[in-house]
């Protein structure tokens, strides 16, 4: 298993062919309480970072981008009815969709977890 | 926040609180060139509903607080806005708008008469921070009979809240505790406490109880602790400043109305006095006459959302048959109902409560329901009955 992480602060994590994706907690954090998540339906296709989902804080909308190329194989629908699991446990229940990655290749350009809290320095 | 935010907003004004909010670890973000708490940790919703049933602090020192006094200084003032001014009597408030000529609102403003002073008349005023600069400029250029004093050096603190009566006069002065508790909603009252004198009025922007505090920037941290000191008082952000007014129905200067809209069509005749509709004699009375005979156009109405996404600023307003009725000015998640809500401007033909709308949002329709405002109940205090 293979966690790997965007500078817009998604991450995807591998197990085989598929990866469960979703946002950090640094993420969570500044957005803030998240009241509704707007999930693609199975089976679309995405690009790498291209917009995957649509997440909206009490005070506004931002934009989930895919980590990595592929196809939408099963969305956390219990997000519909509990966006807040998306700030409670962002890696874990508050994850956001599956993906079967297109080209496993794509992950060799995004941080791991040492990276990924080295450039979190650099931002906050 | 980035380098690149960190960097601008070490380029605003602080409030006399900045510090505070600082030590608080609150998000700053910049509000008319102010940095200014977004929201503390514990976060929007939770401050947002803390404030419904207990007391919210809210520092607004970055509005405009000015006195303009002269010997008709209320008659004055009335030339530049449709409220009742010169019917106030010292320590009453109003809520009016600056028009312009063309009977469009420049900003909104709450105006208080103080008491008398050497024959002069005086009223206390308080202005949008992002408009306050244009504001005096206006008021100074029309009113050249009139002295305008702008009060920088005090901060402006809100209370608001079921508890904010009973919390505020533990910290008053012992001979206004009881008189401070007993004002009513839209009035106003000084207090001096250790040679600070504090102008006090039971106003807000919340739909709750509660009161605004001017206070001299340099006690105002000190006052400002005391407050928060208090387990039914926490700090609260411009993010619930704004889902706490949107709830209320209240309308955000800039968003729901702004200089392309009238008071009438905005919702606000209702702060046109009867005498002010018939005599007029303020700039942009006619078109103000004009809406009021004919009924404006286009009218700003409530929505209820069926689903849990929230329309924001801009959303089209679509009629089931596909036609475009108008635009959205403000909307969000309503944390008290738990679902979203939005205000808009819609052809008068198409304003009915009840009306079924979608309101297109990343290109998808919503359904949404004209309903009256506000959408929670206001639990002002009218008196002891």
């Amino acid at each position: 298993m293979t966690t790997r992480y965007t500078k817009s602060h998604e991450y995807v994590r591998v197990e085989g062919g598929t990866g469960v994706v979703g946002i950090t907690d640094y993420a969570q954090s500044q957005l803030g309480d998240l009241v509704f998540v707007e999930l693609p339906p199975n089976g679309r296709s995405l690009s790498k970072g291209a917009a995957a989902a649509t997440v909206e804080s009490v005070k506004a909308a931002s934009e989930v981008n895919a980590p990595v190329s592929g196809t939408v194989v099963d969305v956390n629908s219990a997000l519909a009815d509990s966006p807040g699991l998306v700030n409670e446990d962002p890696s874990g229940k508050g994850w956001f969709l599956k993906i079967k990655l297109a080209d496993a290749a794509e992950l060799d350009s995004l941080m791991d977890e040492d990276a990924y809290l080295e450039f979190l320095k650099s931002v906050s | 926040m980035s380098d690149s935010q960190a960097a601008a907003v070490r380029e605003l004004a602080r409030t006399p609180l900045y510090d505070l909010h600082r030590a608080l670890g609150a998000r700053l973000a910049a509000f008319a060139g102010y940095a200014m708490p977004v929201q503390y940790p514990s976060g929007i919703v939770s401050e947002h509903l803390f404030t419904r049933t207990r007391a919210g602090l809210f520092d607004v020192s970055h509005m405009g607080q000015a006195i303009l006094s002269g010997p008709i200084a209320a008659r004055r003032l009335e030339t530049l806005v449709p409220g009742d001014i010169a019917a106030l009597a010292p320590g009453r408030m109003r809520y009016t708008q600056l028009l312009d000529a063309h009977g469009h609102i420049l900003d909104d403003l709450m105006v208080t008469r103080l008491d008398d002073e050497a024959g002069r008349e005086r009223l206390f005023l308080v202005v949008n921070a992002a408009t306050k600069r244009a504001d005096f400029a206006h008021l100074a250029a029309k009113l050249p009979d009139c002295a305008l004093t702008i009060l920088d050096g005090r901060a402006l603190l809100a209370l608001q809240g079921p508890k904010a009566a009973e919390v505020l006069r533990r910290h008053v002065s012992p001979a206004k505790a009881k008189s401070v508790s007993a004002m009513p909603f839209m009035s106003a009252k000084s207090d001096e406490r250790d040679g600070v004198v504090l102008n006090i009025s039971r106003s807000g922007y919340t739909g709750e109880d509660g009161f605004e505090i001017s206070i001299p920037a340099t006690a105002a941290p000190g006052f400002a602790q005391e407050l928060l000191a208090e387990a039914d008082v926490r700090p609260i952000g411009l993010g619930a400043r704004d889902s706490l007014r949107l709830e209320a129905g209240l309308c955000l200067y800039g968003h729901d109305i702004d200089s392309t809209t009238g008071p009438v069509e905005a919702g606000l005749s209702w702060s046109i006095p009867q005498r002010r509709r018939k005599a007029g004699g303020f700039l942009g009375y006619e078109q103000v006459k004009r809406a009021i005979e004919h009924g404006p156009s286009r009218l700003r109405v409530g929505f209820l959302l069926e689903g849990k996404a929230p329309a924001r600023q801009d959303s089209e307003i679509v009629t089931l048959e596909g036609q475009t009725v108008g635009r959205i000015t403000s909307g969000g998640f309503a944390p008290s109902l738990g679902q979203p809500v939005a205000m808009g401007y819609v052809d008068g033909a198409h304003a009915a409560p009840g009306t079924q709308v979608c309101l297109i949002v990343r290109g998808k329709p919503l359904a949404a329901k004209i309903v009256p405002m506000p959408f929670v109940p206001h639990h002002y205090f009218r008196g002891v009955q």
